[in-house]
């Protein structure tokens, strides 16, 4: 059993369920490690993913938050869905720089439902990159992690 | 003659082939009985604790099949039972069956295991393969179908105990064998295989040394629920191994034996089984596998080949092994073998056969009363262009008892099966059918939510990492949760009906499952609750298995957190949760098939021969794709140009078939049962057709090589131009090499091309029939001339074909040297490096993916494979579906296959089109977009947002409000997404519901 010290991030993932959720099912039939610090919500298209979600998130305190779809151009089950993302995310970390939260924590990724390898590496990704930015800067001290 | 028909068809063997036959059957309006000579369905597959390539673990994608097979309306399964007669033709049959008693009357026995928990007497448990035992009364496993208990009556001492705990009354011990006659129209034949009895190879020691197991027993082993919960361990002392071997072809490719023929499905499992293996050991465990040639054949199996070579660090000895010793001191065993011509040996803890395949026991009795031809090996007779078809018109066959297979090419010929047994009976179609019912709705609209958790423990798969019980009180506490609690399996149909109790003495009106992926087992779950008078949508699922355990194999503290943390996510969004609708919608009966080979023709032609008319589009000149450059087959003295051309006029005489040659397919709008397509004729013509579903036929095609001097000399050749050339009878050279795997098995095209072994065999025979002195050497990296097709490897080696092995560090070079071409290559054997000057070089080239798969894909938003062949639904269980409903796939779309592969899997594929096309409406998914026209502002915003054009803008008292067209709604949200006024809710993925999820998720755990 690993011993885990310091801070531990929580991550929030928003997944398609027809690309990047398949995906990240097939890094588990796979048996693909990575760190337990995602919890995911499955959406039915990354379209739908309201950037009040991703804000509602870092309020609670999440220290990153991952958006997953399928792959440009043209991957989306809903045609372009995809595409929305792209833009409302872009968007989205510009406004999150204004509330003083590093746009690094917000990670738009294109995961296909046969990239079970791609989701594991993108988790160890971020979980690397927050762990060295730090906690969230809204988080209260009774949320911090031990 | 008579003309009676009848809308029944028997399904023989309730193994995972027949199961699929059944349910495709059932669903396509017809009634089916479905007899197994067991107490319960599953077949071998019910045995396996996890399936290649993708370590799916087996009792989870197949329990959802038994479930639906358990509790479909037109599915009558018929355990204990055996055929005694048969009377009657194709249309009409009269079946004789004897049913075995079980003592327990089944109409009675709900399956609550009391009397096997009192029962005094222990028998050997066959289902764990001799391993373990159970009781007297037994069920076969804790997931089966029927869950009826039974007594074994040899082992029984009649003491009465389970008599009277049985509150049910269901146990009788006068119970009688009965018999009956079944009417049916057609009739399946899926009894499937006889494990290889390893006794009979006794140099390597089965049954007389312990710790040397069978594969299946090896299967037991691994499986949770096996004799020893799913840990390795060694038989004689319970000792964990640390270094294990696997002895590949035992009781196959064996000329003492008289099996000669290769099992097909034994290279995969073995390796399967050394990479399960290491991952339930504890401790390091070496693992080698003793092979002679590593037959990956099949779609991706030569990726999973590379992973357990490196990843997964499996040792692969090419070897056949001698005999096997034991050291009676440790129980451990000695393997002697030769390697590189010379002896050696090996210790290891235990040893493991990879069984193969033989026919199913007393299956010359069943061929005689059926009038069935049987094979040499004692397999059903069938040909390269009837795959599905017995000797006898009317009884059709399917799985392993045809020839030796694994399980997606099972389904899928149990589909081709389907399909062909209803074309016989296709006037009859849903006249002996019922239509599933389901409880009036409760309503729960005035109720505060009262939510239960139902945990599962997938045998260890989640057990095994994730602290369960842990999770299960922690749900107790979280707010609206009146009922919690842990299942081994939560799927298996015992816990459905204890889940329906649960909700009943409860109350429950919100339901929740933490198991593996909605993906897979939403449906099943949400039929439960609905079958329990709840609204199907009040049931939400996370996945603590896929995304959790089996990702955090090594962090069991850390999984269990995340797995309160995801219950306590998805409970605060069950609170919120509302029952929906499902609207229904009409099917257009009407199919699209692209592509005009083989495959294409095949599927346009049975569906034709259901009653559906069909558009049939080829983009070449003429009908006949890859099949047209076939001029003779590996076996049977079939002509395939007379086929091809019988198949083409079948097509165009056909009146529901309307070929369009020179075509392409442009656009495709729709969605399942509704599709509008738009075809481009050469000549400039453009015609809209409007169709129910689409069947991707587009085939494949030979890679033009690089490598070889290929296109450079004359003399180097691709093995179709070969074949071309022979027919034309061109072909004259005396000194032939071929060499293998030409742009397949290297790092751009890791997979193997599976046609290109048995092209070089047949066409090495061809030469040598036409001119036995001419000298073909064929070299190779693995001769995968799988199943019977074996046989004709022996046959051209016997002939003189000289077949050598090279490895990749060691490739064939090729030179042209002023004029004279000339071969290097070593031979292993003397150990030599060898110089020929061939005449001709044929190289077997690659069969790739078509380069028109991507356009296709994006315009059908189906995706693709690494390699650019189409990937369907699942690779297991759903070979011939896309996720996308209403779209199927089949032929070298999917993978390189042989005719006779094509021609079952576009049967299939007719079949599981027909399970649409059959019904007069469809029933829609309940999760679209609703407006809410108080809050609209008329904005216009989600109009154009929408990629189905599913809004529309409609004038509500004056005022402009946005109107969901419910048929062509998807469920993506994006309007929802976009609505400024939040006028626009998603169904079961509304904002509230996502907020709440949100905000639980992030909820620190204080302990």
């Amino acid at each position: 059993m690993t011993e885990r010290i310091g801070f531990e991030p929580k991550i929030i993932g928003f997944l398609c369920n027809w690309c990047s959720y398949a995906g990240a099912d097939l890094a588990g039939v796979s048996r693909i490690q990575y760190p337990p610090n995602i919890r995911i919500i499955r959406v039915m298209c990354s379209g739908r993913i309201d950037p009040a979600f991703v804000l509602e998130a870092f309020k609670n305190g999440a220290d990153g938050v991952l958006v997953a779809g399928c792959h440009l151009p043209s991957d989306c089950h809903y045609l372009s869905g995809n595409f929305k993302a792209a833009r409302r995310i872009a968007l989205l970390r510009k406004v999150l720089a204004d509330f003083g939260i590093e746009p690094e924590r917000l990670r738009l990724e294109w995961v296909s439902a046969s990239e079970g390898d791609r989701f594991a590496a993108i988790v160890r990704d971020i979980v690397e990159e927050i762990r060295k930015l730090g906690p969230n800067p809204f988080k209260n001290k009774d949320g911090e992690t031990q | 003659m008579s003309n009676k028909k009848v809308g029944a068809v028997l399904v023989v063997g309730g193994g995972v082939a027949g199961i699929q036959a059944s349910l495709d059957l059932a669903d396509s309006g017809f009634r089916v009985y479905l007899l197994d000579q067991s107490p319960s369905i599953g077949g071998v597959m019910a045995q396996l604790d996890k399936t290649f390539p993708t370590n799916d673990c087996s009792m989870c994608i197949l329990s959802p099949k038994l479930v639906a097979t358990g509790r479909h309306p037109n599915i009558t399964i018929v355990t204990n039972a055996e055929i005694t007669g048969l009377d009657g033709e194709a249309g009409d049959f009269k079946v004789k069956i004897k049913k075995r008693s079980r003592y327990v009357i089944e109409e009675k026995c709900n399956g609550c295991g009391i009397c096997a928990q009192k029962c005094p007497v222990e028998a050997v448990d066959r289902f764990n393969e001799g391993l373990s035992n159970r009781n007297a009364v037994f069920v076969e496993y804790p997931q089966a179908v029927p869950l009826k208990y039974m007594i074994d009556r040899e082992k029984c001492i009649g003491c009465g105990t389970c008599y009277e705990v049985c509150k049910a009354g269901a146990i009788k011990y006068d119970q009688k064998d009965s018999e009956t006659t079944l009417n049916v129209g057609s009739i399946i034949l899926a009894p499937g295989f006889e494990p290889f009895d390893a006794r009979l190879k006794s140099e390597y020691g089965y049954g007389r040394f312990k710790n040397v197991v069978t594969s299946i027993e090896f299967e037991r082993i691994l499986s949770a629920s096996g004799p020893y919960g799913g840990l390795v361990l060694r038989p004689s002392d319970g000792e964990i191994p640390k270094k294990i071997a696997f002895i590949q072809c035992v009781g196959s490719r064996d000329y003492q034996l008289g099996n000669t023929y290769c099992s097909a499905a034994c290279c995969m499992y073995g390796m399967k089984e050394a990479v399960i293996a290491k991952e339930h050991t504890p401790s390091p465990l070496d693992a080698t596998i003793f092979y002679m040639d590593m037959r990956a054949y099949g779609k991706e199996f030569d990726a999973y080949y590379e992973r357990a070579q490196g990843e997964w660090g499996i040792r692969f000895v090419r070897s056949r092994v001698a005999g096997v010793t034991e050291d009676p001191r440790t129980g451990n065993l000695v393997i002697h073998y030769v390697e590189n011509e010379t002896p050696k040996t090996e210790e290891f803890d235990m040893i493991v056969l990879s069984i193969g395949m033989h026919p199913p026991k007393n299956i010359e009795k069943l061929a005689s009363t059926l009038g069935v031809q049987l094979n040499k090996y004692k397999f059903c007779q069938t040909n390269t262009f009837a795959p599905t078809e017995t000797s006898k018109p009317g009884i059709f066959v399917c799985g392993a008892f045809s020839a030796p297979k694994d399980i997606p090419e099972s389904v899928a010929q149990a589909s081709g099966a389907a399909a062909k047994a209803m074309e016989v009976i296709a006037s009859e179609r849903g006249t002996l059918v019922t239509a599933k019912e389901y409880p009036p709705e409760r309503d729960v609209s005035k109720e505060e939510p009262r939510i239960g958790v139902f945990v599962c423990h997938c045998g260890i798969n989640i057990g095994g990492v994730v602290n369960v019980p842990e999770v299960v009180e922690y749900a107790k506490k979280l707010p609206h949760v009146v009922y919690a609690e842990a299942n081994v399996y939560t799927c298996s149909q015992d816990t459905q009906k204890l889940i329906k109790e649960k909700i009943q003495q409860n109350n429950l009106n919100r339901v929740i499952v933490a198991s593996c992926t909605p993906r897979t087992h939403e449906p099943l779950f949400r039929e439960t609750v609905q079958e329990s008078g709840l609204n199907p949508y009040l049931f939400e699922m996370t996945n603590i298995r896929d995304q959790c355990s089996w990702v955090h194999m090594h962090e069991p503290k850390e999984a269990t957190e995340k797995a309160k943390d995801l219950v306590r996510s998805i409970v605060a969004k069950a609170a919120l949760l509302k029952p929906l609708k499902k609207p229904r919608i009409n099917v257009t009966p009407v199919g699209l098939v692209i592509g005009g080979g083989v495959s294409g023709m095949t599927a346009a032609l049975e569906l034709a021969r259901q009653g559906f008319e069909v558009h049939l589009v080829e983009r070449e000149k003429e009908l006949g794709g890859h099949l047209r450059s076939i001029h003779y087959l590996l076996e049977g003295n079939e002509n395939p140009q007379e086929r091809l051309k019988a198949l083409i006029n079948a097509v165009n005489e056909n009146s529901k078939i309307h070929v369009y040659t020179e075509t392409q397919v442009t656009e495709v709008s729709g969605f399942v049962g509704n599709f509008k397509s738009k075809l481009h004729q050469n000549n400039g013509e453009e015609k809209e057709i409007e169709h129910g579903v689409v069947i991707v036929a587009t085939g494949a095609v030979e890679y033009k090589p690089t490598e070889y001097l290929y296109g450079k000399d004359p003399r180097v050749m691709t093995q179709h131009e070969l074949e071309e050339k022979i027919a034309n009878g061109q072909f004259k050279a005396k000194n032939i090499v071929m060499i293998q795997c030409v742009g397949a098995r290297n790092d751009e095209r890791p997979n193997c091309a599976r046609v290109c072994c048995g092209q070089a065999i047949k066409n090495a025979l061809k030469i040598k029939e036409k001119d036995p002195d001419a000298e073909v050497y064929v070299l190779y990296k693995d001769m995968r001339a799988y199943g019977f097709k074996e046989d004709h490897y022996r046959e051209a080696a016997t002939k003189g074909v000289l077949f050598v092995n090279y490895s990749d560090e060691r490739k064939p070079q090729v030179v042209n040297d002023n004029g004279t071409l000339k071969v290097t290559f070593y031979e292993p054997i003397i150990g030599k490096e060898i110089e020929i000057e061939p005449d001709a070089l044929v190289l077997s080239a690659a069969t790739i993916p078509n380069p028109d798969n991507k356009r296709l894909a994006e315009m059908l938003k189906v995706p693709l494979t690494k390699d650019g062949f189409f990937l369907e639904a699942h690779m297991k269980l759903r070979p011939v579906d896309f996720a996308t409903d209403g779209v199927f796939l089949c032929g070298m779309a999917h993978s390189p296959k042989y005719i006779d592969e094509s021609i079952a899997q576009a049967c299939a594929a007719a079949a599981r089109a027909t399970t649409i096309l059959a019904k007069d409406t469809l029933e829609m998914e309940g999760i679209i977009a609703n407006v809410s026209e108080d809050l609209c502002s008329g904005c216009r915003i989600c109009e154009p947002i929408c990629p189905y054009g599913a809004i529309e803008m409609k004038d509500k008292n004056g005022k402009l409000v946005a109107h969901v067209i419910e048929a062509l709604c998807k469920g993506c949200g994006a309007c929802g997404t976009a609505c400024p006024t939040k006028a626009i809710t998603m169904g079961h993925f509304t904002n509230e519901e996502i907020l709440a999820q949100v905000r639980a998720a992030l909820v620190e755990v204080k302990a």
